[in-house]
């Protein structure tokens, strides 16, 4: 493996690496927080593959200059996904961390187990 | 150099993502996620995602945090450290997806390469055209309010879906009671020098705020940042004087006034431009002009993602923070 491919990688194996480590929280924990905590790790490891896409070498942001010979803009398209994503995202949390705080109020506990064994 | 940098800060990226999750106290976990979405926010940048940027560090460093914090207090601080399945077939489960997913990057194009499908498909359209059809130079804003109008539409009624569900599931109205006023709830007002300092901040991010959603069309910015950013001020406030003097300030009815007014705003601009003949969303109608029709309609259309928005997270705040802890019998 050349370091050309190293380089050119690195950014999607950190992408597969955050999306398991958040994968395994929201598997593996029982604490419900903490399952979501899990959940937006997993989000922003997307949001990085998307945005590790849209990079264009030698590139800068897309946003058009005047009197520059030649520039290279990166790829709008995935940034603008991930820039509403993220707003959502915030969003659809909440929506999440609010039905936790009603399963607490009503069983006293916000360990999967334990609700389990409530029910 | 800035290879190194990057490398340097995607390996952090991944250590703060393991602390994060071995970590037993939740508040903890809350900081370094909070620190996590810092991080991400200058990859980003790094990768010449300057909008995106500007969001992550605003809406995943700064509401997000808060957001978080607001629910540990109505719940615990500290897991139990139960875990849901057996962690050994969660590990193997974890590592034979990440070897695929690593194997599945290997004949990718690297990062970077300018002839990556991703490059060739509408891209060059959106930036060979931004400037002769809307006359200004930020195409991300271009493509967000313009060309992919309908998409941003969606996303403004997904937010406006969740705020509500959000003040239904944690029942809104209650917490305008006089049975409110608690000690959580009197924010900071004995501790001097945050509420000096904080009183100071305000005023220059609610300008900063307006700044970025007015300048949207010429550098990064627009309503999804500016909404967090005004949102984050007045969330500030609410953290300094108290839950009771923010709501006087900022009452719900004004946030859910925000949050409608931003979203009929938007979509009252795509039915006149179809009442004057175009289709719906098409700016183009609006004016004699074609390029001043479409700046006039961007800028109505992101004034409305902004109001969305911030009433949006104000409201999602102040569901949880309003909110009386339950004691339970232990």
């Amino acid at each position: 493996m050349t370091l050309e491919a190293f380089l050119g990688h690195f950014n999607y194996w950190v992408f597969a690496i955050l999306l398991m480590i958040g994968f395994y929280a929201v598997i593996a924990k029982g604490n419900l927080i903490k399952k979501l905590v899990g959940l937006s790790i997993f989000q922003s490891a997307v949001f990085l593959m998307y945005i590790s896409m849209s990079k264009v070498e030698g590139g800068t942001a897309p946003i058009l200059q005047a009197g520059v010979a030649d520039p290279i803009y990166s790829n709008p398209l995935p940034q603008v996904l991930i820039l509403t994503a993220i707003v959502v995202g915030v969003a659809t949390l909440s929506l999440g961390l609010a039905i936790v705080v009603r399963i607490n109020e009503r069983y006293g506990s916000i360990e999967e187990r334990e609700l389990l064994d409530a029910d | 150099m800035t290879i190194v940098f990057a490398l340097f800060l995607l390996t952090l990226l991944v250590v703060t993502a393991l602390a994060i999750v071995r970590t037993k106290n939740l508040f903890v976990a809350t900081m370094l996620l909070s620190i996590f979405s810092l991080l991400m926010a200058v990859n980003f940048f790094i990768l010449d995602a300057a909008d995106v940027a500007l969001t992550e560090a605003a809406v995943g460093a700064g509401v997000t945090t808060v957001i978080f914090l607001s629910a540990l207090r109505l719940t615990s601080q500290y897991e139990r450290g139960t875990l849901a399945s057996s962690r050994w077939i969660a590990v193997i489960v974890v590592v034979i997806t990440t070897v695929l997913l690593i194997s599945g990057t290997i004949n990718t194009p690297n990062l970077g390469d300018p002839n990556a499908p991703v490059h060739k498909h509408v891209a060059p359209y959106y930036l060979e055209n931004t400037e002769a059809l809307m006359g200004f130079p930020n195409v991300v804003t271009a493509v967000l309010s313009s060309f992919r109008g309908y998409d941003t539409l969606g996303e403004v009624f997904v937010v406006f879906i969740a705020a509500v569900g959000v003040m239904f599931i944690l029942d809104a109205r209650q917490g305008t009671g006089p049975e409110y006023e608690q000690p959580v709830d009197k924010g900071l007002k004995h501790h001097l020098i945050p509420r000096a300092v904080g009183g100071l901040l305000i005023p220059f991010m609610l300008l900063f705020g307006l700044y970025v959603q007015f300048h949207g069309e010429y550098g990064p910015g627009g309503g999804f940042q500016a909404g967090a950013i005004v949102a984050t001020a007045f969330i500030l406030y609410a953290i300094l004087e108290g839950e009771r003097t923010a709501l006087k300030a900022f009452s719900r009815n004004a946030q859910m006034a925000l949050i409608i007014g931003g979203s009929s705003l938007y979509g009252a601009v795509g039915v006149v431009c179809m009442l004057k003949g175009g289709t719906f969303l098409d700016y183009s109608v609006l004016m004699e002009d074609p390029v001043i029709a479409r700046q006039v309609g961007i800028i109505i259309i992101e004034l409305g993602v902004g109001m969305a928005v911030c009433g949006a997270l104000l409201s999602i705040f102040h569901s949880f923070a309003a909110r009386k802890p339950v004691e339970h019998a232990k």
